[in-house]
């Protein structure tokens, strides 16, 4: 118990570290020495001395949004695999609670910004549900064929049973399994291709334009908050590519966050060579997510 | 080195979702292309012991689909005037939830058939759902060179089948099929040359109408 509840908060406290890994990867690309890597806890720190600023048309929906989405969060993270161990929070089922929890943080988020009753706002709110129209079902299906190839229905049940051994009989399903998960993971993160989180240009943006309005310690909340789901998304993919467990938790836990951080470093390589796409396109990145979960649900449930 | 066709077979699949999707005319012709030389080195793993004849019959598929196809593909689209836009009735989103559809039928229908058991797990589902991509090209695509690759892609499929049936491949029949799938892309390369030199386009849907005589005053 006293290792879970370590495990968690080693996640709590390491996730804003990811987005600096990104950033210091992306500098490295761009041959920028870029900013220091906890420049995020630094950020963080400094939002929450703020006083928050209201816009007088906003009402309590908008100052809800932001807590209401980090809840659904801190939530999700309590079920989120980590390096195959059991999670203080596991049940069966675990991974439908998780994509709801998901989804309810996208609307609070969204209903936070419709709030505002600014139409620029509601434009990105429209975009953020559109896409998440693909993005989710990819994921569900991407859990559900991965809850069918292990056998196992609690989300760290199923990384606790992927094995080497699953790996050889099921990699094609794996295999299309984690590259789904990945598309999704950056869709749903708002990192490029599908958005990209430096622009500030009305046309382009879906994440960034819903928090616009909000400052102060609730701006604090919506970056803590996706730095926890960049973490939360990513750990699926570091558990799917490492599937080896060792008796102890250090190494376990040890191995699992520098398979996280390897992502970071990914993702940051993937941002810096490549553009984003054009707005229209965006939807066929996510169906193509969508098509290769179902394609590895479909080859399990005929194995 | 069963993991490894199955590989190959989901890397088939997943070539009929890239096919569903490319508007361009060009990468359209050279997936369809990859997708036979793919097929083509199936043979070369299913079986422990490959004799002589399997591998040169491989390797004259594996040539004609993957470098002559295409060149001819490539040659009459350039000749033809044909554009480098894949032009479709249906939206690409919709064609690929087709696909998808297609695959989730055929593998019903893959448990279904009374076929002999294939030593490689989803070679019947993969082998009809390429075949229905052949048919959606063939239906959905405007251009009369998408329906030459339609053409192919059923060919495609249809060698799957037929290696999912048959451990040993009956060489005449497959020589056949060939000679009949080189003959036809062939002659519709030219086909589509003279289509195009008579009616100044190859949309199909204006070839229904069969009207060869012009009044004067249309005559432009």
């Amino acid at each position: 118990m006293t290792k879970q509840l370590a495990q968690y908060l080693v996640v709590l406290a390491l996730s804003p570290l990811l987005l600096g890994v990104v950033n210091r990867v992306k500098a490295f690309f761009a041959g920028r020495r870029g900013p220091p890597l906890p420049q995020l806890y630094f950020d963080l720190y400094k939002l929450l001395h703020k006083t928050p600023v209201y816009s007088r048309t906003t009402t309590r929906v908008f100052r809800a949004g932001p807590v209401a989405a980090l809840a659904c969060l801190l939530t999700a993270l309590a079920i989120a695999p980590f390096g195959g161990r059991p999670s203080f929070f596991a049940f069966d089922g675990d991974f439908i609670l998780l994509v709801y929890l998901l989804g309810m943080a996208r609307f609070a988020t969204v209903i936070a910004a419709l709030d505002t009753g600014s139409s620029f706002e509601g434009m990105g709110a429209s975009r953020e549900v559109q896409f998440a129209v693909f993005a989710e079902p990819a994921f569900f299906l991407a859990l559900a064929a991965l809850a069918k190839t292990t056998g196992a229905m609690s989300v760290s049940g199923i990384f606790g049973a992927l094995t080497p051994a699953v790996w050889t009989t099921a990699a094609p399903v794996l295999a299309l399994v984690t590259a789904a998960l990945f598309l999704v993971f950056l869709a749903e993160n708002s990192r490029v291709p599908a958005d990209d989180p430096n622009t500030h240009l009305e046309l382009t943006m879906i994440h960034e334009v819903m928090v616009l309005d909000h400052s102060g310690p609730e701006l604090a909340f919506i970056l803590y908050g996706a730095s926890l789901k960049l973490w939360l998304l990513g750990s699926f993919i570091a558990c799917s590519v490492l599937p080896r467990h060792s008796g102890s938790w250090l190494t376990d836990a040890g191995l699992f966050t520098a398979a996280m951080f390897a992502i970071a470093v990914v993702v940051g390589v993937v941002e810096s060579i490549m553009a984003r796409l054009r707005m229209s396109k965006v939807p066929y990145m996510l169906i193509t997510a969508l098509a290769f979960s179902a394609l590895a649900l479909i080859f399990q449930v005929g194995r | 080195m069963h993991t490894f066709a199955e590989l190959i077979i989901v890397f088939v699949i997943l070539l009929d979702l890239a096919l569903a999707v490319t508007g361009s005319l060009a990468t359209c012709i050279r997936i369809a292309a990859l997708q036979g030389v793919v097929a083509g080195l199936l043979p070369l793993l299913a079986g422990g012991h490959i004799e002589t004849r399997t591998f040169l019959f491989a390797f004259a598929i594996i040539f004609l689909k993957g470098v002559v196809f295409p060149w001819l593909l490539l040659r009459a689209r350039d000749r033809s005037g044909a554009g480098k836009e894949v032009e479709t009735l249906i939206s690409y989103p919709v064609s690929i939830l087709l696909c998808i559809g297609a695959f989730i039928a055929s593998s019903w229908l893959g448990s279904r058939l009374p076929l002999p058991t294939a030593n490689v797990a989803w070679i019947v589902p993969a082998s009809l759902a390429t075949i229905f991509t052949g048919f959606l090209l063939i239906t959905t695509r405007t251009k009369a060179i998408t329906q030459v690759l339609g053409y192919l892609v059923i060919e495609n499929g249809i060698y799957i089948f037929g290696l999912a049936l048959f451990v040993e491949q009956p060489m005449m029949v497959e020589l056949a099929i060939l000679l009949d799938v080189f003959v036809a892309v062939f002659v519709m390369g030219i086909a589509i040359f003279h289509i195009s030199r008579e009616f100044d386009h190859i949309d199909t849907a204006e070839l229904s109408e069969l009207n060869d005589w012009r009044r004067p005053e249309d005559v432009k």
